[in-house]
């Protein structure tokens, strides 16, 4: 052989081999036994999967606003582009009419369509693939049951090569392993419960976890999440100062999923929509196992309490500024102290989603406003006004490092460029 | 003596008159309290829709006050569901049940309050001619019926789902039927305000937009229990938001 034969060869074998091993681990199903679980009667198979499917939200993601429910159409925004959620319904055209209960295990458990092609992990396989085969047969007989709807799918709007299968099946290869949960022994039954609800269906982490350049998790769990296009910062469930619940009173956690309202604020924004269309609706004992699992998450330690040294004190003119803005628009229903009204306005002193680090909340909150989601338990909140065209970046800014710096709070502040990326991302 | 009386009672007096003014001043200069109703839920509403849903002051909120129920409803659920388009009032409902929303525009359909005088009228007379025949007798050529038809005699609405067309800026009457025309406004099907607002030219809208605005709305302004009956000869509608619509036409 020649030499420029030998390094043929070597180049041939450096760029073939890694490449078919990334292929094969991109692509491959996984070959795991599905649990042989007892058939159920049909009913009772349907009557699981629709709640169950009210645990993962399906419809949530699955139904474009004011179209038909799981036709699909929704835009989900990714740094990469737009992905449109599918048509789930029994149609045999444009929905999963002609789907097998092998096909839909195939896609909820490896993320690959009926005809074999690599689903976008915008569809959270990543976490679905932790679903039970019986679980999967159920959800897959309760949309089976559904009312067909002829809607044709959307393609992806993706940045070159995002959405190739290449590239689907490079990003499987580095970042997805399929595998239902596994229970740990050395927990309780309830912890098991919720593990499984938290980590599989209710998929938490995809929004409460951070994610890297190429959009997968990133190790450690639901550390906290910016949402793309600024939409809002899902705050980390491992950490006190953020969503971390390990000092709150079970029932209290298990209320805040329930209602969406609790003695420290209500859920807004994106976690709104999951209280209202996903967790009000779960039963007490899933809602104490999730409640369970989630206060036994391993904690980040404290930040050293954040004294008034750790703030950058701010142009006097500037305070007196936000003390006013605050006095004209917010102290009629957050208080003269920022003491709240207890179940109608949240108190702001003291109050960690307040002092957070991430402050794209709470310029989403000046800026929209809105109600607290109208649940079974709290049928009839109060609202904010939004405050987007009376108040420009640099009152925001100044009203809200009013709040971070008043009545004992101790944060950081705001500043117009926080304020702007937010609006200018909402103006696109 | 007297002399004593009098300077006690203007010690009195001022005293009082004291009393009076700290009461008056702890009144009216305290923030209005919190309480547990409808009209403190819906604070979030009246910022931009004015004190009570007296309409904003710019003329692109409009009022809410006294509006049919039914009407209000509709709208609340349009925005929800992506028929109407404004972000704002979009991300408002997004949260809230069927429920709460019907009681939102019971709240303020149920509130009755005076309207302020139409703004001064600069449309020229032949404009407001034209508008005033296509409001009260429509244009039979081109299809378009007269508002009177749906929106009342007095065009003050009907209740439960058909609103009043007086009290509103002219900014606000030309942005909807603009919106209808670009199909940005939708309503449920069939949506007869389209085909309606199709039919019309810029100039039909323009004139029909003018003298609206420019009548005074009459007292009581309550909308109507009943639809006027259907002018002999004219054609049906249908409108998906509003049954007795096509119910009227139907009367013998």
């Amino acid at each position: 052989m020649t030499r420029a034969g030998r390094a043929l060869a070597v180049l041939v074998v450096l760029l073939v081999g890694p490449g078919a091993a990334v292929w094969w681990l991109g692509v491959r199903d996984a070959p795991e036994a599905t649990d042989a679980a007892a058939p159920i009667p049909a009913d009772e198979a349907r009557a699981r999967g629709a709640y169950l499917a009210k645990a993962g939200n399906c419809v949530g993601c699955h139904t474009r606003r004011g179209g038909a429910t799981l036709a699909g159409g929704r835009a989900i925004a990714t740094p990469f582009g737009t992905v449109y959620a599918s048509n789930l319904t029994p149609d045999a055209q444009t929905g999963i009419g002609l789907w097998s209960a092998d096909d839909f295990w195939r896609a909820l458990h490896h993320g690959r369509s009926r005809d074999g092609r690599l689903l976008a992990p915008a569809f959270p396989y990543t976490s679905t693939t932790r679903i039970t085969r019986a679980d999967s047969d159920a959800l897959y007989a309760w949309l089976m049951s559904q009312p067909p709807v002829a809607q044709a799918n959307r393609e992806p709007a993706l940045a070159w090569p995002f959405g190739t299968q290449a590239a689907l099946a490079f990003w499987r290869a580095l970042y997805f392993r399929p595998g239902v949960q596994a229970s740990d022994p050395s927990q309780s039954a309830q912890w098991n419960r919720g593990a499984y609800l938290v980590q599989g269906l209710a998929h938490c982490v995809e929004c409460h976890g951070a994610r890297n350049a190429l959009g997968a998790l990133k190790a450690g769990g639901a550390g906290g999440g910016q949402l793309a296009l600024q939409e809002g910062y899902a705050p980390s469930l491992h950490d006190r100062a953020e969503a971390g619940v390990a000092d709150w009173p079970l029932a209290e956690i298990v209320a805040f999923l329930k209602t969406g309202q609790s003695a420290r604020g209500h859920a807004s924004g994106p976690m709104a929509e999951v209280v209202l269309q996903s967790t009000q609706h779960l039963s007490d004992a899933d809602l104490q196992a999730m409640a369970t699992y989630l206060k036994a998450l391993t904690q980040v330690p404290d930040a050293k309490p954040s004294g008034q040294a750790t703030v950058k004190p701010t142009g006097a003119a500037r305070v007196q500024h936000g003390a006013r803005l605050y006095e004209d628009h917010c102290a009629r229903c957050h208080g003269e102290r920022g003491e709240g009204v207890p179940g109608a306005y949240p108190a702001l002193a003291g109050n960690r989603a307040v002092v957070m680090a991430q402050t794209t909340n709470l310029v989403h909150a000046v800026l929209h406003g809105g109600f607290a989601p109208a649940t079974a338990g709290n049928p009839r909140p109060f609202g904010m006004p939004p405050y987007v065209l009376v108040l420009d970046d640099a009152d925001v800014a100044a009203v809200l490092t009013h709040l971070r710096t008043a009545w004992g709070n101790a944060a950081p502040e705001v500043t117009e460029l926080d304020v702007n990326r937010v609006r200018a991302a909402q103006a696109r | 003596m007297i002399l004593g009386m009098s300077r006690r009672f203007a010690t009195f007096s001022f005293l009082l008159q004291a009393l009076l003014v700290w009461f008056l001043c702890s009144g009216a200069g305290a923030a209005p309290r919190f309480e547990d109703s409808m009209a403190q839920r819906v604070l979030a509403c009246t910022a931009c829709h004015g004190d009570q849903g007296r309409a904003g002051p710019d003329g692109y909120y409009p009022r809410l006050a006294g509006k049919p129920a039914g009407y209000l409803y509709h709208q609340l659920l349009n925005f929800r569901d992506g028929r109407r388009h404004y972000g704002l009032m979009t991300r408002m409902v997004d949260p809230l049940s069927d429920a709460y929303l019907l009681e939102i525009a019971r709240h303020f359909s149920a509130l009755e309050l005076p309207y302020p005088p139409p703004a001064p009228v600069t449309a020229p007379p032949a404009l407001l001619r034209r508008g005033e025949v296509l409001a009260r007798q429509g244009d039979a050529a081109r299809g378009v019926p007269a508002c009177t038809q749906c929106h009342g005699t007095r065009l003050t609405g009907v209740t439960p789902d058909i609103p009043g067309l007086l009290g509103l800026p002219r900014d606000y009457l030309n942005a909807q039927l603009g919106a209808w025309q670009t199909q940005q406004r939708r309503a449920h099907a069939p949506d007869c305000m389209a085909q309606i607002a199709g039919r019309m030219d810029a100039t039909d809208v323009s004139a029909v937009v003018a003298w609206l605005a420019a009548q005074p709305v009459p007292a009581p302004a309550s909308p109507a229990a009943v639809m006027p009956p259907t002018p002999p000869g004219a054609p049906r509608w249908r409108c998906g938001s509003a049954p007795a619509v096509q119910a009227a036409g139907e009367r013998p």
